[in-house]
């Protein structure tokens, strides 16, 4: 339930933008091309990419054994099918009605333009162009790290963070700027707070505490020490880029 | 002649055993006698104020440690101890009782209660504290029994397996029990499980019960159609927080939980009467007289534990007897303490759950939420909660511990009762917020914070704001000398002056107060007592 609100606005924007197009289906081209991702990201590990890898099972046909609602297919994917392989899964009935929307907008004959993300490609932008492993090492102490992001995070979520990294903070890292009353500035990582004092993490990657009462200016900083991905990165390295962090699940 | 000195010997050891008793009457004029603290909020009119004068404003800064009491329990320490003549009595959780001196921190005694491990309270097996009335002490237990001790040397003198209060279905007694007259009144938490709430008045010689008033009406009563079919036999509106007595009108106030399911109302279709409301009862009797009730079918789990606070205050050109209570939906209210008439309410929170409120102060325009979730303020641990508040007849202010900006999202999906599970339905979201005093707080302002607010009830202004980083679970204690002492999760002890809120003087206390101070005096010499994370911490000047 987390993004719900962060990104039923995004998303939103989407969808009027999109709506004309595909509204004979009932869904939009955002939702189907969402779905798609979602698709792609965690249906595919068992289905695979064409939904035809589980035995007598053609998730593309648009042909259910155990559904023909929109509501069935939902139910299913959410709690998935007891007694078989089919595992219940963390999506919300959103989440999984864009599925439901891939499924049934594949089925219908929509060519859905946003590919499948390309782990290797996706592996050559982090480590590459886009400097994603500057900050995001295994070690670093300024950013978190992303060794087990996928098992954290939700594709659309993992897209967000790139797109729009200051719509939501992670709050193990808030960035502060606090300002002493002899006037040095202090930046860094918050630590920790209360009301009457507060420890960060210097920008020189000290360990620095402060009475709140011994500042003259103390900002915990609103928007994310990372960049925008957006116009950076075109919509397909976006997606390449994605599929590759949905890959990273280990080292907790 | 031998033989009448004995007598007259034996007649003043009873003398002064007597004169140790604690009459009704003694409980009633708290007021002349503030060495003591003889009721959880010190009096029955709920202040929690101190009239004891030694620490003041002006020297509150040379308050330091007399002794602390680490309790041999890692459940939260809740309790309010009740002093009596240099002896402080408070409950180690879950329901172990121990006896110390005032003075020096050391136990006198203490009682070890082994609760069923069917108990099964809601939030911890946690303890409010003791009522006390002649040679004894009244406790309820989490696994539903009411207990009696001997003050002088812990020895159980009764204890009884309460009526219909089965632990294996959720029913836990929490709150201190209020004394009236001859009755102890107290009554069983459980409104996450799915019980039926009541309030019942006991026989303190015997633990006979003598009145249970249901807070949810029976079929054929005056309120019963207010629950969808069988729903209220799983409605929960319990107590957990002590209530408060007026003499004079012979009115005693409870303000009750919750509806059950929590977070699910489809179910439970109506107003649900008497959860979330204050009742004023008989206490004789245990009739109720009125009642008002703050969120009809509630299900964002606005419990109206809060206790209830007696003042005397002019209002629109005219002295009113009022009940002033801060609630955990956001708003705070003034009711006529006579009748239940509402005189006003106001927001002390962001509240979004309901537009306002009517003339009548019910709530307009409620947010029904989605099965899919809904975000709505305040926050499910509410604007405030049990914590207590304060009133001094002084500043005539009112002072709340309470959560701003706090937000959770709520889901309305179906619960299925099962006895002993909870009684929920989706447990909602909330904003990030810290669990304990030594968990890092990285959290925004906007994202939930705690909060001190001054209110005066005359104009329904808030005077002042003392503002925390970190959301509060401590109760507040105002003194005769204009202070005011509080705590939060941050792991402090603190004194604002309770006229504008500025910081006099705090304490590391290392863990969560989640308790309320209170304060005695020994041969002259004032204390400040307050729990904090497992320990009992008393303050004294230097």
């Amino acid at each position: 339930m987390r993004p719900t609100r962060q990104w039923g606005v995004t998303f939103l924007g989407t969808v009027l933008a999109t709506a004309a197009l595909s509204a004979q289906h009932g869904y939009t081209r955002a939702e189907v091309e969402n779905g798609a991702r979602l698709f792609q990201a965690s249906c595919a590990t068992c289905h695979g990419p064409k939904g035809d890898n589980v035995r007598g099972v053609a998730l593309l046909s648009g042909q259910f054994k155990r559904a023909s609602s929109d509501e069935q297919l939902v139910k299913i994917i959410i709690e998935g099918i007891p007694g078989t392989s089919m595992p219940p899964n963390n999506y919300s009935a959103l989440e999984a009605g864009m599925i439901v929307a891939y499924l049934r907008g594949i089925a219908a004959g929509e060519n859905v333009t946003a590919a499948p993300g390309d782990v290797a490609r996706g592996k050559a932008l982090f480590d590459g162009r886009g400097k994603c492993a500057t900050c995001h090492t295994p070690e670093s102490r300024t950013a978190p790290s992303l060794t087990d992001v996928g098992a954290l995070r939700r594709p659309l979520e993992i897209e967000q963070s790139i797109l729009d990294p200051s719509a939501e903070l992670n709050a193990d890292y808030r960035y502060v700027r606090a300002v002493t009353k002899s006037g040095a500035v202090v930046t860094g990582r918050l630590l920790n707070q209360s009301t009457f004092s507060v420890q960060i993490l210097d920008s020189a990657q000290n360990l620095r505490a402060f009475n709140k009462a011994d500042l003259r200016e103390f900002v915990i900083n609103q928007t994310s020490e990372m960049p925008s991905y957006r116009g950076t990165l075109d919509a397909q390295e976006v997606a390449d880029l994605v599929m590759y962090l949905t890959t990273m699940r280990g080292r907790r | 002649m031998r033989r009448r000195a004995c007598v007259l010997i034996l007649m003043l050891l009873a003398g002064v055993s007597l004169g140790a008793q604690v009459s009704f009457d003694r409980i009633l004029r708290a007021q002349s006698e503030p060495q003591n603290w003889l009721t959880y909020s010190g009096n029955v009119q709920g202040h929690r104020h101190s009239l004891l004068t030694q620490v003041t404003p002006a020297n509150v800064k040379t308050l330091e440690l007399a002794w602390a009491f680490q309790a041999l329990s890692l459940e939260k320490f809740e309790a309010t101890p009740i002093a009596l003549d240099g002896v402080l009595f408070t409950v180690q959780p879950p329901n172990d009782v121990v006896a110390i001196d005032g003075a020096s921190g050391r136990t006198f005694w203490t009682y070890t209660y082994r609760a069923s491990p069917q108990a099964r309270p809601c939030c911890g097996r946690v303890n409010r504290g003791l009522a006390i009335l002649g040679d004894a002490l009244f406790m309820g237990t989490i696994d539903g029994h009411l207990i009696a001790l001997d003050t002088k040397s812990g020895r159980q003198l009764w204890n009884v397996a309460v009526a219909g209060a089965r632990p294996e279905a959720g029913y836990a007694f929490t709150v201190a029990p209020l004394i009236v007259k001859d009755k102890i009144i107290t009554g069983p938490a459980g409104g996450d499980f799915g019980v039926r709430g009541f309030i019942a008045a006991y026989d303190p010689k015997s633990g006979k019960e003598l009145w249970r008033f249901n807070t949810i009406p029976s079929p054929g009563e005056k309120g019963h159609d207010t629950w969808a079919g069988e729903s209220w036999k799983t409605g929960g509106s319990t107590i957990w927080t002590t209530g408060s007595y007026d003499p004079e009108l012979n009115l005693t106030y409870w303000g009750t939980g919750n509806p059950g399911p929590d977070f699910s109302g489809d179910q439970r279709a109506g107003d649900n009467l008497y959860s979330d409301s204050l009742v004023a009862l008989d206490p004789d009797t245990g009739v109720m007289k009125w009642h008002f009730q703050f969120t009809p079918h509630d299900i964002f789990d606005y419990d109206s534990t809060q206790v209830p606070v007696m003042a005397d205050i002019e209002y629109q050109g005219r002295m009113r007897k009022v009940i002033l209570l801060a609630n955990r939906n956001g708003f705070w209210y003034v009711l006529d303490r006579t009748n239940g008439e509402f005189l006003f309410g106001k927001p002390f929170a962001k509240v979004t759950w309901t537009t306002g409120l009517d003339a009548k102060g019910r709530p307009q325009n409620v947010v029904n939420t989605t099965a899919e979730g809904t975000r709505v303020y305040p926050h499910l641990a509410g604007g405030t909660n049990w914590y207590s508040p304060s009133y001094s007849p002084r500043t005539g202010l009112f002072y709340v511990p309470t959560w701003q900006d706090g937000s959770a999202i709520f889901a309305n999906r179906p619960a299925e009762y099962v006895e002993g599970r909870s009684f929920l339905g989706t447990f909602p979201v909330g904003t990030e917020l810290s669990i304990n005093g030594t968990q890092s707080n990285r959290r925004l302002p906007s994202g939930g914070h705690g909060a001190v607010l001054a209110l005066d009830p005359r104009t329904g202004e808030k005077k002042w704001e003392f503002t925390m980083a970190d959301v509060t679970d401590a109760g507040i204690m105002t003194t005769a000398t204009d202070l005011l002492f509080s705590g939060g999760r941050e792991g402090f002890f603190y004194a604002l002056d309770a006229r504008n809120g500025q910081l006099l003087w705090k304490a590391p206390v290392a863990g969560i107060v989640q308790a309320a101070p209170m304060s005695y005096a020994i041969n002259g010499r004032q204390y400040i007592a307050i729990a904090a994370g497992n320990s009992l911490y008393a303050y004294t000047l230097r």
